[in-house]
């Protein structure tokens, strides 16, 4: 008995239509066409690092997102990690339409304390340039990153049209671009030199450089370190740079790169100071010491052994 | 629709009141009132439309300062171990302040940027504030912006002008007109004085800025007096004024015995209360107001009728007016200021034809000596009757004999720390007489010498204590010409010790007017602000 039922159902089940059995008989071009022998299968499209697509980052409803979370979560974390001041605003009293932020980089608080400390009308419409090579390695922190902080992805380990283009396409359509020309995060404390690309792009887009002058955000999380610790950053920007008729990239770089030179001189002494050593061309490089890893440590000082808030206040282990 | 304004804004207007003009505004104080003129024989003058600010700001102050008029450029000026001094126009301009970077800030960066390069150490900023109450730090830092501020007030580099620092004056001579010249110790033995100006009316600027600005009593008396101001037609009209007359003559004695003077004037236009926003409504004429602006002004009355007077107050001292700069010249004291009354007078002047019987204006919360601070009533008299009568080129407003009606509350109060020798001056001084030559004969000297008040004005925030007297002089020319004088709305109390009636409505005021004028008075309404000024033919 039980054995005619069990043939009864197998013979119902193989007149029944299967699914399994209409997608293994699907054929091209539902399905996908085989590959020819001898033939080279056509390269994977990249869909990360300068190949991911940002264009949707850019939509409403991303924007809407990204103001909320800049204004909540990124504003309130800033604030108790950093208790930023920030000065200078005023440079920009004069200035319309797209603009292009160039800072120095010690750390990855920077570009939330920036993306919280840019005057309106340019804090909710800037996008941020990026290390395609790290923060768009992956699909999923690609997404984070274009949908949270506006980044877009800079090439920057060699040397492509595609990320110009990018920033110039939005620098065209009135996005303003903030960008760190030392093309990375200092690995010691002291700045790097800077890039052209931000007066590339200066001069591509005939757009102003507003230089931007950061400290104290490598004493709260520096390169190398994984725990913040809540310090005081100061944000001084300076006032818009245009370039000069027939300049070119690298001198206005190296312009870039002395006027936040002078603002870290600022916020070191006084602004009537600074002014007479940039003038005098006494302002000093950002880049420390052409000297050994000892020596450049050794002429930082202590800040960087600062404790911090949170550890200053504990009581000693006895 | 307000950016084409913008690009071609409109002069000012004179407007004849007929039976379809709405009901007109008038500034009351920290408040307003909607006034309905008779038709047939009211006319309205509005203010010119703001002129378009400069471009670049920054540029135009560098060209500035380059090309200077009738003097080498600043640079050239500048060397290394000089004595700098830089003075600067004090928190009574401009009015409202205006929102940062201050103008003060923006000229005063450039001129430092150059004496940075030229290598100039010795570099003082002094607050020319003559005797008006010191300036706060935060109202320093406000004006000259926080670089500034940093860079020199940690030093004691950056101050407020003493005029009653025993150490701290210098006579310069006296005038052809036995006038004597004293001015601040520091900017007199500068290698340089640079003098960084604010225009708001045609009053500013010129010699008064250094000859009244860093000047004390002993000096500002051969100006600030009853003869000088009844004697200015007006006081406005530099050309017409005794004040700037007498100004001018010391100016001479600068020139001859005192530092080099390198004057940096700027003008602003009228952009008082900003092309969009709440305040808007303020600067627009009412046939023009849209939906959304009527609907601002209603909510804009019940919410400041709703909030006690200290709050109103508040909410207007925090009101920061967005002018634009319109013009900058440097270099000589004389053709820049003419350079420089020429550019206000662009957006003040409104041509009138002829005068009228009834002057009536709205007085607003604010006037040059109460910036964060109270409009007591001998203020409401400066300003109605000092300078807002004054405000005219040619012939008064108003006939001979004719009536002002002002409308403000006019209350009796006072701030005790900015005004002290005012309390006084209102309770002692008005009680027993209100005419300025009388008072001036028998109080100044007392109130000038106090060293109560002296003390207060070199270490509190108070206003010297002649100061009181110097509001009462500014009215001095209206009081003398005028039939009568008639406050809507006000205290009756406080109106009454100064002399004026009281009345409560604008209605009744007109019917308190034709006993002076006769009936059926003509009757005209400057609306100010923003600023006008009227050429009266």
């Amino acid at each position: 008995m039980g054995v005619t039922d069990d043939l009864g159902l197998k013979q119902l089940r193989g007149r029944l239509p299967s699914p399994v059995r209409a997608l293994r008989a699907r054929s091209f071009p539902l399905r996908a066409p085989t590959l020819p022998s001898g033939v080279a299968p056509l390269p994977e499209p990249q869909r990360t690092g300068v190949d991911f697509d940002t264009n949707w980052s850019r939509c409403w409803s991303a924007r809407m997102l990204r103001a909320g979370f800049v204004e909540g979560p990124m504003r309130l974390m800033v604030q108790l990690l950093a208790s930023p001041r920030r000065l200078g605003s005023d440079r920009l009293a004069d200035v319309e339409g797209a603009v292009i932020f160039a800072s120095n980089h010690h750390s990855h608080l920077d570009t939330p304390l920036l993306l919280t400390s840019l005057p309106e009308p340019w804090r909710h419409k800037v996008v941020v340039g990026a290390a395609a090579d790290y923060f768009f390695a992956t699909r999923a922190v690609s997404t984070m990153s274009a949908l949270l902080i506006g980044a877009i992805p800079i090439e920057r380990a060699k040397v492509g049209r595609r990320s110009a283009d990018l920033a110039a396409n939005l620098i065209d359509e009135g996005w303003s671009l903030l960008i760190y020309p030392e093309g990375g995060r200092s690995p010691d404390g002291w700045g790097q030199p800077f890039r052209g690309g931000a007066a590339y792009l200066a001069l591509r887009c005939k757009i102003p450089v507003v230089p931007i002058h950061l400290s104290g955000t490598g004493e709260i999380l520096r390169k190398g370190r994984r725990l913040p610790r809540p310090s005081q950053a100061r944000v001084t920007f300076g006032s818009p740079l245009a370039p000069e008729p027939d300049e070119r990239a690298h001198r206005f770089a190296t312009r870039i790169e002395a006027a936040v030179a002078a603002l870290a001189d600022e916020a070191a002494t006084d602004w009537y100071s600074a002014r007479k050593r940039a003038h005098s061309g006494s302002s000093g490089a950002m880049t420390g010491p052409d000297a050994g890893a000892w020596r450049r440590k050794w002429a930082l000082g202590d800040k960087s052994n600062q404790p911090s808030l949170l550890s200053a206040r504990r009581w000693p282990d006895l | 629709m307000a950016a084409e304004r913008r690009k071609a804004p409109r002069p000012g207007l004179v407007l004849d009141v007929d039976r379809a003009t709405p009901p007109i505004l008038f500034h009351h104080g920290e408040g307003f009132r909607l006034e309905r003129l008779p038709a047939g024989r009211s006319r309205i003058i509005y203010p010119a439309e703001p002129l378009a600010g400069l471009r670049d700001p920054a540029a135009s102050i560098r060209e500035a300062l380059l090309n200077p008029l009738d003097s080498d450029p600043l640079p050239a000026l500048l060397r290394p171990g000089m004595k700098l001094t830089i003075a600067f126009d004090d928190v009574s301009l401009p009015l409202p302040p205006m929102r940062r970077p201050d103008i003060r800030q923006r000229v005063i960066e450039e001129v430092l940027d150059m004496a940075a390069a030229a290598g100039v150490d010795d570099v003082h900023l002094i607050a020319a504030l003559a005797l008006h109450r010191r300036m706060t730090d935060d109202e320093l830092r406000h004006a000259l912006g926080d670089r500034i501020f940093d860079a020199f007030a940690p030093q004691g580099a950056l101050y407020n002008h003493d005029a009653e620092d025993p150490d701290g004056m210098v006579e310069l001579g006296c005038t052809k007109h036995d006038e004597l010249v004293t001015m601040n110790r520091r900017a007199a033995e500068s290698d340089l004085l640079v003098y960084v100006n604010i225009n708001l009316v045609s009053m500013d600027g010129g010699w008064k800025s250094t000859a009244t600005g860093l000047a004390d009593y002993r000096s500002l008396r051969h100006h600030h007096n009853v003869h000088t101001m009844q004697n200015s037609r007006s006081f406005m009209d530099r050309p017409n004024s005794e004040l700037h007359n007498s100004n001018w003559r010391q100016g001479e004695i600068i020139k001859a015995s005192g530092p080099r003077i390198f004057q940096i004037e700027t003008t602003v236009n009228n952009n008082t209360f900003g092309y969009d926003g709440a305040m808007s409504v303020l600067q627009k004429r009412e046939w023009e107001w849209s939906a959304r602006d009527r609907g601002t002004y209603l909510a804009m009355q019940t919410g400041l009728k709703a909030m006690p007077a200290s709050a109103r107050r508040s909410v207007f001292n925090r009101w920061l007016a967005p002018y634009e700069m319109t013009s900058v010249q440097a270099g000589a004291v004389e053709p820049v200021h003419e350079s420089t009354t020429a550019n206000v007078l662009a957006q003040h002047l409104v041509a009138v034809q002829g005068q009228t019987d009834v002057l009536t204006m709205g007085l607003p919360y604010i006037c040059p000596y109460n910036v964060n601070s109270v409009m007591n009533p001998i203020l409401v008299m400066c300003l109605g009757l000092g300078y807002f009568f004054n405000l005219y080129r040619g012939k008064p407003l108003v006939r001979a004999g004719g009536v002002v009606i002002m409308s403000h509350p006019t209350r009796r109060e006072f701030h005790p720390v900015h005004h002290p020798s005012y309390i006084d001056f209102f309770e002692q001084v008005l009680a027993d007489t209100t005419d300025p030559a009388e008072l001036e004969a028998k109080y100044e000297a007392q109130f000038a010498e106090e060293e109560w008040y002296i003390h207060l004005y070199r270490n509190s925030y108070a206003y010297h204590g002649v100061h009181p007297f110097y509001m009462w002089y500014w009215g001095a020319h209206a009081l003398q010409y005028l039939g009568r004088v008639i406050v809507v709305g006000g205290d009756p109390a406080a109106v009454r010790r100064m002399g004026f009636q009281p009345a409560s409505t604008l209605s009744d005021a007109l019917e308190m007017a034709s006993d002076v004028v006769g009936p059926a008075p003509t009757i005209t309404h400057i609306h100010n602000p923003p600023i006008l000024m009227a050429d009266v033919e």
